[in-house]
């Protein structure tokens, strides 16, 4: 067709180009300047080789903090998917107050997170937060959120899964709603009960979406770092430090732009090796099951 | 047993009600209290556990000494996100139609390399490029602008539009273009006259996410400001520090929050029309 390769572009190009100009300079640029020593006391673009990687591989602080991004990325999603689906399920064929509780189970994540990070640090503050006056209410005794490592880990799992089990409800609702009838007709004519209906009907139709929406997850809660940085500043100690956390104190805190940006690239490649490996070994769990 | 059933769904329904509110009403009504009523222990009812205050938001709007300026930032983080989100969706959803429609081939790279590319952004991990968005801006004489915040946006929120348009297109039947070809439109009137009116659903959903992240972010805004453009996250955080004034803090947490309540309501109204699921696939 005439002109038709002019117009292919006119579409395509204007995004790709300005995304490729945003993204790919600074991306390049990290990679160059893991390979110097630039720090406060001698900022610029020297050449350096590979010290700064030999050092990350030695660096005990780095590799904890992944271990521990996988531990509370991997909770947060399982919960999240668990409670999102059985939110979805309560709500599915709801007739009364049925626009209420949707909304209601929106809301989270349409709100911002280190805003309401920074209302969950008041909630759970020791002596003057509510969490503590209600246990005692309760006739149990404080727990020390903030200051002891395994509850602040608890707290940061529990405001993520406050924040995204929504999502997790809103893709698998959106889901449910585009089922077809038939199957569900067909398993009621054969007498199966609610549970054998679930596991043999709605789960595996739900399966692709579920792969989708675990997935979407997990790359969101592997860059984990804000909330953290306002509820714990991943302390106590470094018992919530992120890996995403751990870059930035190393970088814009003590300004070891170098060594920073080899802990980016060394991160940015685990995490795109490991998201892949996640996202193959799910599908093909899809394909075996033939949904 | 059927009674006792709906009797436990009632409750689970109530119990995540209940969770999901719990933060909102603790900011309400820790928004009306005093410094005596925050550090006698925690208090809830006003009038009967605290004596209810207007202070907190008074000084919010502007009056009296100790007020704390959350309109500024307000009014800057509605800038740069509503015009990130609106080139990102320009420039996303006519990406969105080329790799929908079109055949791209450039050596080994063809169209689902290329919508990968985009979708994939969303992988990289914010703290990756805070240092070079830092040093780039700052050569360009960007940092601290309203201007420099909507190019790295635009970075950040592209990718969603993208997302969600291909998918919206893809569902839109491809004889809606070839009657308009052979009517003798070329392909950008085809979009202009009979695609994009027809897309209204998919642009609102994508619209609504850009919005949703953009208003959101908090890393970027965070680290490529300092007091000149501060954005309204930015600002809550910083109330934040050594000294919290938890009543001011929640005053103004309600505030930021408040128009994205609104948003709620329209995601819910487009969740039945069947224009979300095609996201997760």
């Amino acid at each position: 067709m005439y002109g038709l390769t002019r117009y292919k572009l006119l579409f395509l190009l204007p995004g790709l180009l300005i995304l490729l100009g945003i993204i790919l300079f600074p991306l390049g640029f990290t990679i160059r300047v893991s390979f110097s020593g630039w720090d406060a006391a001698r900022p610029g673009l020297d050449w350096i080789g590979g010290t700064n990687y030999s050092r990350l591989f030695a660096d005990g602080r780095f590799w904890e903090s992944l271990s521990r991004l996988g531990a509370i990325a991997f909770t947060s999603v399982i919960l999240e998917y668990l409670l999102g689906f059985a939110l979805a399920l309560l709500v599915w064929r709801q007739v009364r107050f049925r626009r209420l509780t949707r909304v209601l189970f929106l809301i989270p994540m349409m709100t911002t997170p280190v805003v309401m990070a920074v209302i969950w640090r008041t909630i759970f503050h020791e002596s003057l937060g509510p969490a503590n006056d209600l246990l005692s209410l309760l006739g149990m005794g404080s727990i020390p959120w903030l200051t002891n490592s395994f509850w602040a880990t608890v707290v940061v799992i529990l405001v993520d899964v406050w924040q995204w089990t929504p999502f997790m409800f809103l893709l698998l609702l959106a889901g449910l709603l585009s089922l077809p009838r038939e199957p569900f007709l067909a398993a009621a004519i054969d007498g199966a009960g609610p549970i054998r209906t679930f596991f043999n009907v709605t789960f595996p139709a739900m399966a692709p979406i579920s792969v989708g929406a675990l997935i979407i997850r997990l790359i969101e809660a592997s860059k984990i770092m804000e909330t953290v940085y306002v509820i714990t500043s991943g302390g106590p100690g470094t018992s919530t430090e992120t890996s995403s956390y751990y870059i930035f104190i190393r970088g814009l805190r003590d300004f070891q732009i170098g060594y920073a940006a080899a802990l980016s690239v060394t991160y940015l490649v685990i995490m795109i090796v490991l998201l892949t490996i996640i996202a193959k070994s799910l599908s093909r769990y899809l394909v075996k099951n033939g949904a | 047993m059927r009674n006792l059933l709906r009797l436990i769904k009632f409750a689970a329904i109530l119990i995540w009600s209940a969770f999901v509110v719990a933060p909102f009403l603790w900011a309400l009504t820790t928004s009306f209290k005093t410094a005596n009523g925050v550090t006698s222990g925690a208090t809830y009812i006003p009038f009967v556990d605290y004596q209810p205050s207007l202070g907190a938001w008074k000084g919010l709007f502007g009056s009296g000494g100790g007020s704390i300026d959350i309109m500024g930032p307000f009014v800057n983080s509605a800038v740069v996100t509503l015009s990130a989100s609106l080139i990102s969706l320009i420039l996303g959803t006519l990406a969105a139609y080329g790799l929908s429609r079109f055949t791209y081939k450039a050596g080994p790279v063809g169209n689902a390399d290329l919508t990968f590319f985009f979708i994939s952004q969303r992988i990289m991990p914010p703290v990756v490029l805070a240092i070079p968005f830092f040093l780039m801006l700052g050569l360009f004489g960007l940092l601290d602008t309203i201007f420099g915040l909507v190019i790295v946006y635009i970075a950040l929120l592209m990718p969603i539009a993208v997302w969600v348009m291909v998918d919206f297109f893809n569902q839109v039947p491809r004889e809606l273009d070839e009657t308009a070809m052979i009517d003798g439109c070329n392909p950008v009137e085809t979009f202009w006259r009979v695609i994009l009116p027809n897309s209204k659903p998919g642009l609102v959903v994508a619209g609504i996410f850009c919005v949703v992240f953009g208003w959101n972010d908090f890393f970027f805004a965070f680290t490529l400001t300092f007091t000149k453009t501060q954005l309204l996250p930015v600002a809550i955080v910083s109330l934040n520090s050594s000294v919290t004034p938890w009543w001011s803090l929640s005053a103004s947490a309600l505030i930021s929050v408040a128009p994205l309540i609104l948003v709620a309501f329209l995601v819910e109204r487009y969740l039945d029309k069947g224009n979300i699921a095609g996201g997760g696939k």
